[in-house]
């Protein structure tokens, strides 16, 4: 199995004897990690580095001595202590682990042929190093029907199951979604859901990879291919900005797999089924594999790079010569590389001289707090005894390994974690106090909270009485305006000089995007827009550009000319969706760069194909600001190519050079000069766990300044958020996944369903001062009084239609329609 | 309901009914006749306990070396201090899960003493310091559960269970519990899993020793129905008078029920020690000899989990060291005598298949290697048996609980030399349990075995139930 | 049928009260439901983990575990004959063999009738008065095939129906514990030591 054991600093060392000779161990550390990392593997089945230990299935069974005499003890189950003596290879161990490899194999069906997890499969590789020829059980095996789904996702061969406990503790322990258990006792003992109930965690597909044997595994993989077949490299998962280390594996030119890598500060091996089973849409034939240009007619269709690249830069420059540079605009660029991120910068403020540029969509931060902010680790979140005020989005809907960190921290390392928003998440079980702040009340509760005025007095206290507070910061509702949290992190740094923030920002590389420039106001590193011209550039932008909000009423008014949307769907992903409609139809050129014609970019007028996740080498930055490689594993389809690639024909349209030599990594090492938050990098590149941006925080101010309007007719105030899976392009475009997008839906607290007559699922018309949709309601115990909660881009329904960016939040009105 | 043989003789001086003493008393289940009957007066030790410190109980209990009787034989003020100070809360569980086959005492002392049983629990909750007693009996007892409900509130009404006892600041809670059909819950571990609303699987010993890490992973004490019955005759007649009976190792009685091929099977309060096992199974007092005067083929000591004895060791004392000493152990007091007529493979076959059965199915080496064994013994009775299939039992067997090692010494000890208690290459006893009966078939009746391979002795499936797994 | 009665609701909100965990109620949970449907249904079983605070799955992952739990409708005596040693040597497996016989069902079925449910048992602490059969979990001692036929015969003509309360139903009396008769059951995380335990060497009893 390819889990290793924990890196391990030894403080409290102890000696024992291990095979005869002399080794030092960590006192109290399991037997079976000290004797690996002394060389001396022992074979287990149940026990997983990452889960308590079980000592189940008996196979890492050794000799061990404290004085008492030598017996045969589970290695996973045995703290090391001090002088103890152990023999992994005596003929009573061997004995042993013989017998239990023979009743494993007893009821174990031989059908490895056809079984998935032959060819790496540590059932059958110990078979081979260690069994018998032949087996001496002759009576008929156990039958089961054949892999029964126990989920959208994965299948389960329970003739095949070896009971080691590793799926159901990982869906107890580590997913808390115990939906699967053993069921039954004894020799009838199997894995099963209960019926009508499927393992619908969002973590599921975990279980296969950590299943020793062919009992579980995932649609999306199942009869791909044979595990000597496959051909993989490290890499990190850019799905959302938790930047799980993956490995890629693909076979010929075709990712079929993720797993997860066992990153110790991120995200220990484990992995989001949205993250894992995410590579399908790099594979679907909905890829555009050349530049596509709105033609006469019309239509978009296919052209050479020259050409589009041509037509590119003559709007550009056309624009540019018109209007000024301002007038050119990039929307965009979150889930680029860093070196793409950097290149698109670079061109954009450096070569065509615009500062409209925003990699966020107005779901996000300002660029000044994320990078102004002292910032926390994940490891420093988590920290036994560490307090944490949670202002963010439902992690375990947006942020699944983030979810996954804390939730442990919780539950097992005495983290307390006071939550504070507008619904109860998926963390709410596990958290000190959850506490309500209904939208537009944000900064008001943390406030209250912090000055001892709060009614909550016991989170109250504990946020005050922290030494070293530890804040998640993000958006929990896109209803509410920005500005409201940035209020909150405001008074925070106020009122706790040493509190630390970690930014709770969702897509992939969000932190390497602003880190890199790619936002009004701001060079690389979080340099101030003043004067200064990096190393390598021709010049600065003269004047401070709009957010993405400010962007799009510009595109819609006339004023921003060419917009180009790097990798972003504003027509999707924008919340007020009737600016994002009026920009799209404003602006004389749309260029959307993208390896898929969006919504957006079915409106633009010129689509650069690009590469994604698997097929282009850089960088990325986390949301805690690590810096991990991304490596290439396979080839973009046709002649689509990497975002920094384009941004440097284009560059080289307009007369300039990007200052490229030979590959991606001239771009990042010259960002890397140039800004003092990457100074890690100058000394080579990241590797393995990667590492660390400087993340002390710049000396950067947010002004907040709004007024929440008094409640009025429209008595519900509504809260905007995401699910896990939604109707976005790479969830709809990854055949597994794409049905498990939920329907449009409203939900309400009961309280205030009761009186509209809802119940189960009601037809109601939701509306605000902008707009009204018609929807159905439910009813969800996570919901308080006096709230709405709609989801973002979920279903046919159309919940960005309410709202209008920049109000400070939305009240709507239910009716039963 | 029950018409079951105890030995009632109140004349007989020299055998003290420590734990019996209302067993033939009519209303001795009910608070009254409990204060009225018997060979003390009910709720006078909880009086007196509560005049003493906690400590000062517990060192009474060690000092009288009450050893436990569900099996283990573990003294059981000893293991009350195992709690380690300052940990609280500490809990008490009742153990009344009583199921291994041939064990029949706890059910009576439930059924029949209940007030007996209550009041120890209280004397052990507050000499450890609990302020909850779980006292945990076996599903398929309902008679017991009604028994103990009602003593339970008969008590709780007149404040000898509950808050201020007797006007004390001693205050607990018995809360009775009751489990769903499943042997392995008699382990201790187990049974707090069950307790703690688990499938009934045992944790491995160490870390998890119940004392430290027990209920809840608090400090936890489980103490056997037998052994919780003994405290309040002992505090009424205090340690001497206790030590007294029986042997120094092993002083005071202990409830043997004594099933087979006697003339009078039933339960027995014997001293510890001073009977042997022919006495038990000859005297007119006990057992009254063997079955329609056949001869004793072999008996089990201990219940069904011990190594079998055979003629030659009937003039061992009923006595745990001595009973240990030779290879077995008198466990949970379950003698089942079997006479020259029993079949050696199918009563092993019988006592395989109950292990089978009742495995887990936590531990791979018992989930699979129990039902094995039971398919290759089943295959031998059937007359399908092969001769390899006796050192593929014994391997089999041995993979579940191995024999001295190196395996050198195993071939030079030759069979003889089984250890006992059993090695295992699981959690808990209960795969290796299944090699007893094994090893002691095969080493002793080995012909029997090669006969039915051989087809000598090929016996028609007589049971349908035995090939209904 | 299925959900627990408001009565059975109540019961087991008392029940659950009586551990310091939600979860500890599970198995006696369980057999309330039976009590009332005479089996576990899947109703019952999503309902009592609504109550405890687990998953539908976990409890059925710890009942089944449990031989008394029936998933499915069984007749309305369950008549367990034991079979193991003690019994065995005193004829208990003929009498399963008869039984099987004179019921025309094999062990671990139901009569048609829906009357009886056949099982071979593991002991069942009655060794002394082998063979044992139990009905219902009530205990018939030394029964000889003749006597298991006029078992039958009275469990039919309803002679028994006083004595034998129908599957699922086990004792005739529950321990009556909640409200202020609880002296001290919270969860383990709020106790502290009992007020009459001594720290250290005191040699005080408790006061009075």
């Amino acid at each position: 199995m390819s889990e290793k054991p924990r890196d391990l600093e030894i403080t409290e060392p102890v000696e024992i004897t291990l095979n005869g000779e002399l080794i030092t161990a960590q006192n109290g550390e399991l037997l079976i990690d000290a004797c690996e990392r002394n060389g001396s593997y022992i074979p287990r089945f149940c026990y997983h580095p990452r889960m308590s230990p079980v000592g189940m299935c008996r196979m890492c069974l050794v000799e061990v001595d404290t004085g008492r005499g030598a017996a045969l003890q589970p290695s996973c189950m045995i703290p090391v202590s001090d002088g103890m003596s152990v023999d992994t290879e005596s003929d009573g161990v061997a004995k042993a682990q013989d017998g239990i490899l023979e009743f494993l194999l007893a009821n174990h069906p031989l059908d490895c042929p056809v079984c998935d997890k032959g060819g790496e499969c540590p059932l059958q590789d110990q078979a081979y190093a260690y069994g018998p020829g032949e087996s001496r059980f002759v009576e008929e095996k156990r039958h089961n029907e054949k892999p029964i789904p126990i989920s959208d996702l994965v299948f389960l061969d329970r003739e095949r199951c070896i009971l080691c406990d590793r799926c159901t503790r990982f869906a107890d322990e580590v997913a808390g979604d115990p939906l699967i258990h053993f069921i039954h006792r004894g020799s009838h003992t199997e894995v099963n859901t209960f019926p009508g109930e499927p393992f619908a965690s969002y973590f599921s597909g975990n279980t296969v990879q950590i299943c020793p044997v062919g009992a579980l595994t995932a649609s999306p993989y199942r009869f791909k291919a044979r595990p000597w077949d496959l051909e993989e490299t490290e890499s990190t998962c850019t799905r959302c900005s938790v930047g799980c280390r993956v490995t890629v594996e693909s076979s010929r030119n075709e990712v079929l797999r993720l797993q997860g890598v066992d990153s110790d500060p991120v995200n220990w091996s484990w992995l989001c089924d949205k993250g894992r089973f995410g590579f399908e849409a790099g594979n679907s034939r909905n890829r555009i594999s050349q530049p596509l240009l709105r033609s006469e007619s019309g239509e978009l269709s296919e052209v050479r790079w020259n050409t589009a690249l041509d037509g590119a830069a003559s709007a550009i420059s056309a624009a540019v010569d018109g209007r000024g540079p301002q007038s050119v605009a990039v929307l965009g660029g979150a889930r680029l590389t860093n070196e793409s991120a950097y290149a698109w910068t670079k061109l954009a403020k450096g070569v065509i001289g615009t500062d409209n540029v925003d990699c966020q969509l107005g779901d996000g931060l300002p660029a000044e707090l994320v990078l102004g902010l002292p910032g926390a680790s994940i490891d420093e979140v988590c920290e036994s005894g560490a307090t944490v005020l949670y202002l963010g989005p439902d992690a375990k809907e947006e942020l699944p390994v983030l979810y996954l960190r804390l939730r442990h921290a919780a539950d097992s390392d005495g983290v307390k974690i006071v939550e504070v928003g507008p619904t109860l998440t998926g963390l709410s079980p596990y958290v000190a106090e959850s506490i309500t702040a209904l939208p537009g009340e944000t900064a008001s509760v943390v406030a209250a909270l912090l000055d001892g005025t709060s009614e909550h007095v016991q989170a109250s206290a504990l946020l005050r009485d922290a030494s070293d507070l530890k804040v998640v910061i993000g958006r929990a509702n896109l209803a509410e305006d920005e500005t409201i949290t940035v209020k909150a992190a405001n008074l925070i740094r106020e009122s706790v000089p040493g509190a630390t923030f970690l930014p709770a920002l969702r897509r992939g590389n969000v932190r390497g995007a602003l880190e890199a420039g790619l936002s009004p106001g701001l060079l690389p590193g979080g340099a101030v827009l003043a004067g200064t011209v990096p190393p390598g550039w021709q010049s600065v932008p003269t004047e401070k550009g709009g957010s993405a909000s400010e962007i799009l009423e510009d595109a819609a008014n006339g004023r921003v000319e060419v917009l180009i949307l790097l990798g972003s769907d504003p027509l999707r992903d924008f919340p007020d969706r009737s600016l994002a409609r009026r920009a799209l139809a404003g602006a004389k050129t749309v260029i959307s760069v993208d390896p898929f014609v969006n919504a957006s970019a079915e409106l633009a007028d010129l689509v650069l194909a690009a590469s994604m996740f698997s097929e282009s080498a850089g960088t990325t930055t986390n949301l805690e600001g690590r810096v991990t490689t991304l490596n290439q594993k396979v080839t973009p389809p046709g002649t689509a190519r990497d975002d920094w690639m384009i941004a440097v024909d284009l560059t080289d349209r307009l007369g300039a050079d990007l200052g490229v030599e030979t590959s991606a990594a001239d771009l990042l090492h010259e960002m890397a000069e140039f800004s003092d938050a990457h100074v890690a990098l100058r000394d080579g590149d990241p590797v393995g766990d990667g590492v660390m941006l400087d993340i002390s925080g710049r000396d950067l101010v947010t002004p907040a300044e709004f007024e929440v309007p008094a409640a009025n007719a429209y008595s519900l105030r509504l809260v905007l958020n995401r699910t896990m899976y939604d109707k976005g392009t790479l969830l709809a475009e990854s055949p597994s996944s794409a049905g498990l997008a939920g329907e449009s839906v409203v939900k309400l607290s009961a309280a205030d369903a009761a009186p509209l007559g809802v119940d189960g699922s009601t037809q109601v018309k939701v509306t605000s001062e902008h707009g009204s949709v018609i929807v159905a309601a439910t009813i969800d115990p996570k919901v308080p009084k006096g709230v709405a909660v709609m989801h973002h881009v979920l279903g046919d329904v159309d919940a960005g239609t309410l709202l209008v960016s920049g109000d400070p939040v939305c009240d709507v009105r239910v009716e039963v329609s | 309901m029950s018409d079951t043989a105890v030995d009632t003789d109140e004349a007989d001086q020299d055998v003290p009914k420590v734990v019996s003493s209302r067993f033939d008393v009519a209303d001795g289940h009910t608070l009254d006749g409990y204060t009225r009957s018997g060979s003390f007066e009910g709720y006078a030790a909880l009086r007196r306990v509560l005049t003493m410190t906690p400590g000062a109980v517990s060192e009474l209990v060690k000092d009288a070396t009450l050893l436990g009787r569900g099996g283990a034989a573990f003294p059981a003020g000893v293991k009350w201090g195992f709690c380690p100070p300052g940990v609280w809360p500490r809990y008490v569980v009742v153990n009344g899960d009583e199921s291994e086959p041939g064990t029949y005492k706890d059910r009576l002392l439930m059924e029949r003493d209940p007030h007996q049983l209550i009041e120890g629990s209280l004397i052990a909750a507050y000499a450890i310091g609990a302020a909850q007693v779980f006292l945990y009996v076996r599903g398929e007892m309902p008679h017991a559960q009604e028994r103990i409900a009602a003593a339970l509130n008969e008590a709780y009404e007149a404040n000898l269970i509950g808050k201020n006892i007797l006007g004390t600041d001693f205050s607990v809670d018995v809360v009775l519990t009751w489990g769903a059909g499943a042997y392995i819950v008699g382990e201790e571990t187990a049974l707090i899993e069950s307790l703690e609303g688990n499938r009934g699987m045992p944790r491995l010993k160490p870390p998890f020793f119940p004392a430290a890490k027990g209920l809840y992973m608090m400090p936890t004490i489980v103490n056997n129905v037998e052994t919780l019955s003994n405290l309040p005759w002992l505090l009424n007649h205090g340690v001497a008078e206790y030590r007294s009976i029986g042997t120094e190792a092993s002083p005071g009685t202990r409830l043997i029920a004594l099933s087979g091929d006697v003339e009078r099977p039933g339960v027995y309060e014997v001293p510890q020690g001073t009977t042997t096992f022919r006495e038990l199974f000859e005297s007119e007092r006990y057992g009254g000899g063997i079955r329609g005067g056949h001869e004793l083929k072999m008996f089990i000591p201990g219940g069904a989990s011990a190594p079998w004895f055979f003629p030659e060791q009937v003039d061992l004392p009923l006595e745990g060291r001595v009973v240990g000493g030779e290879g077995s152990m008198l466990g949970s007091g379950a003698v089942v005598v079997m006479d020259d007529t029993t079949d050696a493979v199918r009563a092993c076959l019988r006592l395989v298949r109950f292990f089978a059965r009742e495995s887990c199915g936590k531990c791979t080496p018992c989930r699979e290697g129990t039902v094995w064994e039971e398919k290759i013994l089943q295959r031998i009775l059937d007359g399908q048996g092969r001769p390899s299939d006796l050192d593929l039992l014994l391997d089999v067997a041995d993979n579940i609980s191995p024999g001295p090692y190196p395996l050198a010494a195993y071939a030079e000890a030759d069979l003889e030399a089984i250890p006992f208690p059993p090695r295992q290459t699981t959690i808990c006893p209960l795969g290796p349990s299944s090699v007893a009966p094994i090893t002691s078939a095969i080493r002793r009746f080995r012909h029997e075995f090669e006969d039915k391979i051989n087809r000598k002795d090929s016996i028609p499936v007589t049971s349908a139930g035995m090939s209904n797994v | 049928m299925a959900r627990l009665t408001p009565d059975n609701l109540l019961l087991a909100r008392k029940i659950i009260a009586r551990f310091p965990k939600p979860r500890s109620a599970t198995i006696m949970l369980c057999h309330l439901a039976q009590e009332q449907d005479g089996y576990l249904s899947e109703e019952a079983m999503a309902q009592i983990a609504e109550l405890i605070g687990a998953t539908p799955a976990e409890v059925l992952g710890t009942a089944s575990f449990y031989e008394m739990f029936k998933m499915h409708p069984v007749g309305k005596y369950c008549v367990n004959v034991c079979t193991n040693i003690s019994c065995q040597l005193l004829g208990g497996e003929e009498l399963l063999e008869h039984a099987e016989e004179v019921m025309g069902i094999r062990s671990g079925s139901t009569t048609e009738d829906g009357m009886f449910t056949l099982e071979d048992v593991e002991c069942v602490a009655a060794c002394t008065e082998a063979p044992a059969v139990q009905v219902n979990y009530r205990y018939f001692n030394k029964v000889s095939p003749e006597g298991f036929d006029e078992l039958l015969e009275d469990l039919r003509s309803g002679e028994l129906s006083r004595t034998i309360p129908p599957h699922g139903t086990l004792g005739y009396v529950r321990q009556d514990l909640d409200g202020d008769r609880i002296a001290n059951i919270t969860p383990p995380s709020q106790q502290v030591e009992p007020v009459w335990f001594p720290d250290g060497d005191s040699d005080e009893g408790p006061a009075k």
